[in-house]
């Protein structure tokens, strides 16, 4: 269905290597406005690395990066930005001894006419923002040290919905979060969608995956094992692709699919 | 408005139970790490005051200390940005010894020659010449902590042996004086103060500045409905800032010109000598304005600023910075050009004091202004520090030292107290941070 249209995002034949090791080798995926694209695989399969990618936090050896179909140059975080690409790290990228409101505008803080910072303002949207997102949170004064880890999570999630983001990357979103907290991301994650904002999410929990993606990429050791659509595969069999690299029927295999004798 | 449902629960929350201390300081807001500072501060006058027996909170002693206090105060505002972004700089002192031999060097040598001596604009040139010198030199280093990674505290480790050996090289280890008579006022002394009017006029202007900025901040609140500080403690904080601030004035303004001075100062001006002598109050010292000045704008710079909240942030989580866009290398360049720059400004201020550039001028500065930035709060874990803290970390510092000197403290002996000092609080803000967890 989806596939007639032009994807928000491709990358295409992606690889980079660190001292000889390639982390990603020749991976291609894609992503459509709407959408929910899950990206799964072991520790160290290549997931992070390829979306740091994107995010523009590493430089890509080989490969293209295709933004609605136009070749597109993204050499920093500021580039990645710039094109609608906003993500949320793993390790909750946030700067732990400055309150929300400043984490949330960091790098991008709003000024008053004289050039300083409006701080007032900042922590006026903040608090709009985050009452939408986590209606609990008061805490705008303290420094996000002083938060538990679903609050910093949702200073992280609110920073990057905060910009009219089309392109979502989370990376492991949930990870530092109990069940309540997460279902709420879940629900975000929903929203989100319904908004027409594309998705990349990662992740090493396949319950959490098959519940919100449309789509799962599965890598492993750097490479592509294959993709498919949520509603075509089992989760035992996407397991199999994760561990063995084994391509079931209802996939498309890419390069890093087990050679079948 | 949306606004204010959003921040009602907030409002709410504000009015917290406790002690009656504890809902004091959090109506007002104040910082009670730098009120404990300042309670340290006054322990430390008070305990000097009693053991040498009234010799310390005097207006002549606590006059000569704010402009003693200066020099040092100036850097540890720059050493504030240096530490909080997880650097060091060990260079200050040499930057410090080598700008004021360059700055010496122009307006005693260079300069005369060229436009004549006693020229209206030497101590502008040679001043410019002296922060444009500091902060290239704090740019280059930057540079190569930024850019070519290598460690801060190597970096200027280097500078410090290089800077030093620069200034003796210049000029072959000689010493350059006298200076030029404007310049000098940078100094302080009783040609470098505004005198009494002045003082109290600077004194009045700094009230209306608090009161204005505290309306303002009310205002401000107001605009987008949060919660505001209960009325009676922005009286209390209007109120104690103009008492805190005309008092300083006035204990400034209590230090009276020394008997041959003012016996000069009358013999010039065709004052006749009274019988009872001529009491001529010296007010602030131009230096101490100066610190006063550039703390001020360090403290805007730091608190309201793109590029402070980029250096606090950079100090909490660099990589997080790095991911939020910032140019953090660019960051790093630019406070180690600052801190050049300021280093420059208290090399004026202390050759201008001497009246003399020499080539061990600033020697163990360095370390004065990292304790006095540390003394004042600043973590070197990163992300943690005040401007206000370093300047009253740089006051402890010297008042120790003065109080020290009116004991007759041997200079050894000094260096073992104020070592110990540091340490312990340092030690002690370890025990506060942990408390505060």
């Amino acid at each position: 269905m989806t596939q007639h249209r032009t994807p928000l995002v491709e990358m295409k034949n992606i690889s980079i290597s660190f001292g000889g090791i390639h982390a990603v080798d020749n991976a291609s995926v894609d992503l459509y406005p709407g959408e929910v694209v899950a990206l799964l695989g072991h520790n160290g399969a290549g997931k992070s690395t390829l979306i740091k990618i994107l995010s523009g936090a590493y430089k890509r050896d080989n490969g293209e990066i295709l933004i609605n179909g136009e070749p597109v140059q993204i050499s920093n975080p500021r580039d990645a930005k710039g094109y609608g690409i906003e993500t949320i790290y793993q390790t909750l990228a946030v700067a732990d001894n400055v309150d929300a409101a400043a984490n949330l505008y960091l790098g991008r803080e709003l000024r008053t006419p004289w050039g300083t910072l409006d701080d007032v303002a900042m922590e006026a949207k903040a608090r709009e923002v985050m009452g939408r997102l986590n209606p609990n949170f008061r805490r705008f004064k303290e420094p996000v040290k002083a938060l538990s880890g679903g609050q910093r999570q949702s200073v992280a999630i609110a920073r990057a919905i905060l910009f009219d983001a089309r392109i979502l990357i989370m990376d492991e979103p949930t990870a530092a979060l109990g069940p309540q907290e997460t279902a709420q991301v879940g629900e975000l994650i929903k929203q989100l969608k319904r908004e027409g904002i594309g998705i990349f999410l990662i992740s090493h929990d396949i319950h959490d995956v098959f519940d919100l993606a449309d789509r799962v990429s599965v890598m492993k050791n750097g490479q592509v094992v294959g993709h498919a659509r949520t509603q075509d595969v089992t989760k035992d069999e996407v397991l199999g692709m994760i561990i063995l690299g084994k391509v079931p029927p209802g996939a498309i295999a890419g390069p890093g699919a087990m050679q079948t004798a | 408005m949306a606004n204010k449902t959003i921040a009602a629960p907030a409002s709410s929350t504000l009015k917290t139970q406790g002690t009656a201390l504890q809902r004091f300081l959090q109506a007002t807001e104040i910082d009670t790490r730098l009120l404990g500072m300042v309670g340290a501060l006054l322990l430390i006058w008070i305990g000097f005051e009693i053991s040498t027996g009234g010799l310390f909170l005097t207006p002549r002693n606590l006059w000569n200390l704010t402009v003693q206090a200066s020099s040092v105060s100036v850097m540890a505002t720059g050493m504030v940005l240096v530490i909080v972004t997880r650097n060091i700089d060990l260079s200050v002192g040499s930057i410090l010894g080598f700008v004021g031999m360059i700055m010496a060097i122009t307006q005693a040598r260079i300069l005369p020659p060229l436009i004549g001596f006693d020229n209206p604009a030497t101590w502008v040139i040679a001043l410019t010449i002296g922060i444009l010198l500091g902060a290239a030199i704090g740019a280059f280093q930057g540079m190569i902590i930024a850019f070519l990674s290598v460690p801060a505290f190597i970096v200027t480790l280097g500078g410090l042996l290089i800077w030093r050996a620069a200034a003796f090289l210049v000029i072959s280890g000689a010493t350059v004086a006298p200076m030029d008579t404007k310049f000098r006022i940078m100094g302080g002394g009783a040609d470098g103060s505004i005198g009494a009017t002045a003082s109290w006029v600077v004194g009045v202007i700094a009230c209306v500045a608090i009161v204005l900025s505290i309306v303002n901040s009310r205002k401000q609140r107001k605009r987008f409905g949060f919660p505001l500080r209960p009325k009676w403690a922005e009286y209390f904080l209007s109120i104690t800032g103009c008492v805190g601030v005309l008092g300083a004035v006035w204990v400034l303004n209590s230090y009276y010109m020394p008997v041959n001075l003012a016996k000069r100062y009358a013999e010039l001006n065709n004052i006749a000598w009274p019988e009872g002598g001529l009491q001529i109050p010296l007010g602030i010292a131009v230096p101490v304005l100066m610190a006063v000045g550039i703390a001020i704008a360090m403290s805007f710079l730091t608190t309201r600023t793109r590029f402070g909240r980029y250096v606090f942030a950079i100090g909490g989580n660099p990589e997080a910075a790095e991911l939020a866009g910032i140019k953090t290398r660019w960051v790093t360049v630019r406070i180690f050009a600052l801190m050049g720059a300021l280093c420059a400004i208290a090399a004026a201020i202390s050759t201008a004091r001497l009246n003399a550039a020499t080539n061990a001028q600033g020697t163990l500065d360095e370390l004065y202004t990292i304790a006095a930035a540390v003394i004042g709060g600043t973590s070197l874990a990163g992300g943690v520090g005040t401007i206000a803290g370093a300047v009253i970390g740089a006051i402890v510092m010297q008042s120790l030292q003065s109080g020290m000197v009116l004991l007759r403290v041997d200079t050894p002996l000094q260096s073992i107290v104020i070592g110990i000092v540091l340490v312990m609080a340092v030690w002690l803000d370890t025990v506060y941070r942990g408390r505060a967890k």
